[in-house]
């Protein structure tokens, strides 16, 4: 009896000097990696990401018409869509990966067209990667917050996977109640996966990130790469895209090449 | 000396239960439970500090009529505690504004073992399982901004999510995170088999012949511990017209996949009628007598119950009083799973 009360004792003990243990290796740690941090924010800065929209050659409006190759009007109304996991690559060859890199582009919000990638290493940079939609990792870890919040209506519920991308608008040529199109795609794995990963090289220019100054890239988005190229879309046929299917990922194959380099402002 | 040293293990002990310092520690109620000789969970609440206030919150969110669109039902009105969280009677959820759904509420435990949720699947974690149910139209028809402001408006959730998560800050990952505390503890594993497997109580010769049954016929699909293989089967069940439900290939979008269903967990089946993904049984024996005389050979249908598979009136009178000993009334009674309100 007496020896089992010593041994609690000395096991209430040990948790105690355990618990002690990690709570001080705790405050340690977060000491040094305050310090760690303070010389990797010295060396590095930051840029703006600006992504212009276009329809064709023409900026874009949105609820404005546009006319298809094929004479087909479409007037879209909202435009949404994931960028992640951005990286850079600079003229030395290494790469900068941005991290916690989601961000949800809205046309109706020019605020979320542009906006900063911090703690990027000085360095001259000769090109960007990207994803256009959410990884699959995210997809299948559970409950997000931020920019892949679910409240944001670009998650499906019923058969759990982001809306990578969303398209929605009016064509004369869509039968649909009120003449409405929707193409909500998305798919993060198996043949109709919809994850599009971009590259796009600064041609011959470089993205200086220094200590004096925020450069900024813009790119260009061109939404009629979502109709044509190599699946030419007849509105009065593809109306309503909101599975994943053939359909979807040859919309997503389509908008894949949607974004190009347009000017580096350093 | 050894005195002493019993004082200064004393203090120290008593310096350790400070009251005034409270740290988020997993407490000895909810705790996560792996039973002996069970496969490692899917979700281990990664991400996901299983507390009690946790789990509070979500019980308190599983139970709160604020997710649905007029206030009207709660993840509780169609999951009750003493149809092991299935829902009694009904063929079909009644959703808001008296809609009906299209499947039966299948009853809510083990669900950490879960590889999918949904009788087709769709959800794949289960901390956006609760997504489902509350964005369909035919059931709760409510979305995450409504809820989030209902909640934020409510004094008593700013006091439960400070207490669970530190913030009144409320946004829909920290109520997905405490509806997985609150679903992922319900753990069922005190049914009358279970005891039989440790040894601490004996089952009749029916129950045992029962058994037999089942490990011969059924456990391929209903495979032990879980008495699931998480797996998407036809059935044979004649398709209803009236719903034309294709199942999984909704899903998957593949054809190889039309009119399966995920196998239900054969635990505490005694409690989950009405049986099936359309609830078209009301009985156990009607259940049996399907898989004894009622398979339909449509499109799909699994190929160990295309050739002639058969149940006699012993085996079926048999393998009914095994199925009833898999009942967890322990479960069903725990206190800490009822309706706090």
């Amino acid at each position: 009896m007496y020896l089992k009360s010593m041994l609690q004792q000395f096991f209430q003990l040990l948790v105690f000097i355990v618990l002690f243990v990690i709570n001080f290796s705790c405050k340690k740690d977060s000491k040094e990696s305050e310090i760690k941090d303070t010389p990797t924010a010295n060396n590095s800065g930051s840029l703006n990401l600006s992504i212009e929209h276009f329809f064709d050659t023409l900026p874009f409006v949105l609820n404005d018409q546009y006319v298809l190759d094929n004479g087909n009007k479409i007037s879209i109304s909202m435009y949404k869509y994931y960028i992640s996991n951005v990286s850079l690559t600079a003229e030395d060859g290494s790469s900068f990966n941005e991290t916690e890199s989601y961000h949800l582009i809205n046309a109706e919000q020019s605020s979320s067209c542009l906006f900063n990638i911090a703690k990027v290493p000085f360095k001259k940079y000769t090109s960007i990667s990207f994803t256009i939609g959410v990884d699959s990792t995210r997809n299948t870890s559970g409950a997000q917050s931020g920019a892949l919040d679910p409240a944001l209506g670009m998650f499906w519920t019923w058969n759990t996977g982001y809306i990578m991308a969303k398209l929605e608008g009016i064509s004369q040529q869509s039968s649909a109640p009120g003449n409405s199109v929707a193409f909500h795609i998305g798919g993060f794995k198996g043949n109709f996966n919809a994850l599009k990963q971009v590259t796009i090289p600064f041609t011959n220019k470089m993205i200086n990130v220094t200590s004096s100054s925020i450069p900024t890239l813009i790119l260009k988005n061109n939404i009629k790469e979502w109709f044509i190229n190599p699946t030419s879309l007849d509105l009065s046929f593809t109306i309503n895209v909101t599975m994943v299917n053939s359909t979807s990922k040859s919309i997503a194959d389509n908008y894949a090449d949607m974004f190009s380099f347009k000017t580096i402002q350093n | 000396m050894k005195f002493y040293y019993i004082i200064f293990v004393l203090i120290l002990a008593s310096c350790s239960v400070d009251p005034k310092i409270k740290p988020k520690l997993p407490s000895n109620d909810i705790k996560e439970i792996i039973p002996e000789g069970w496969p490692q969970p899917v979700y281990r609440f990664e991400n996901n500090l299983l507390t009690q206030e946790g789990f509070e919150l979500g019980r308190e969110l599983f139970y709160e009529e604020l997710l649905s669109t007029n206030n009207s039902i709660s993840c509780g009105s169609c999951h009750q505690i003493f149809s092991a969280f299935a829902n009694t009677d009904h063929r079909f959820s009644h959703g808001v504004n008296d809609l009906l759904g299209n499947r039966n509420a299948p009853g809510l435990f083990n669900m950490n073992w879960n590889t999918s949720f949904m009788w087709d699947g769709g959800v794949n974690h289960i901390e956006t399982q609760p997504l489902a149910p509350i964005a369909n139209p035919i059931e709760m028809n409510e979305n995450l901004n409504n809820i989030v402001a209902k909640l934020s408006a409510n004094n008593k959730y700013k006091q439960l999510f400070k207490n669970a998560f530190g913030t009144e800050e409320i946004n829909s990952q920290l109520i997905l995170k405490a509806f997985a505390q609150f679903q992922g503890v319900l753990y069922s594993y005190n049914s009358k088999f279970d005891q039989y497997k440790r040894n601490e109580v004996s089952l009749s010769n029916e129950e045992l012949a029962g058994y037999n049954v089942f490990v011969l016929k059924c456990s391929n699909y209903h495979r032990e511990p879980l008495f699931t293989d998480h797996d998407f089967k036809n059935n044979g069940l004649p398709v209803d017209l009236t719903i034309n439900d294709f199942g999984r290939e909704k899903i998957t979008g593949n054809a190889n996949d039309k009119f399966k269903f995920k196998t239900p967990s054969l635990r505490n089946i005694a409690l989950t009628a009405p049986y099936m993904h359309d609830g078209r049984f009301n009985t156990l024996d009607q259940v049996l007598n399907h898989y004894s005389s009622g398979i339909t050979n449509i499109i799909n249908l699994d190929p160990i119950l295309q050739n002639g598979f058969t149940l006699s009136v012993t085996e079926k009178n048999n393998l009914k009083a095994f199925l009833l000993t898999l009942t967890d009334y322990k479960f069903i009674q725990d206190e800490r799973f009822k309706d706090p309100n």
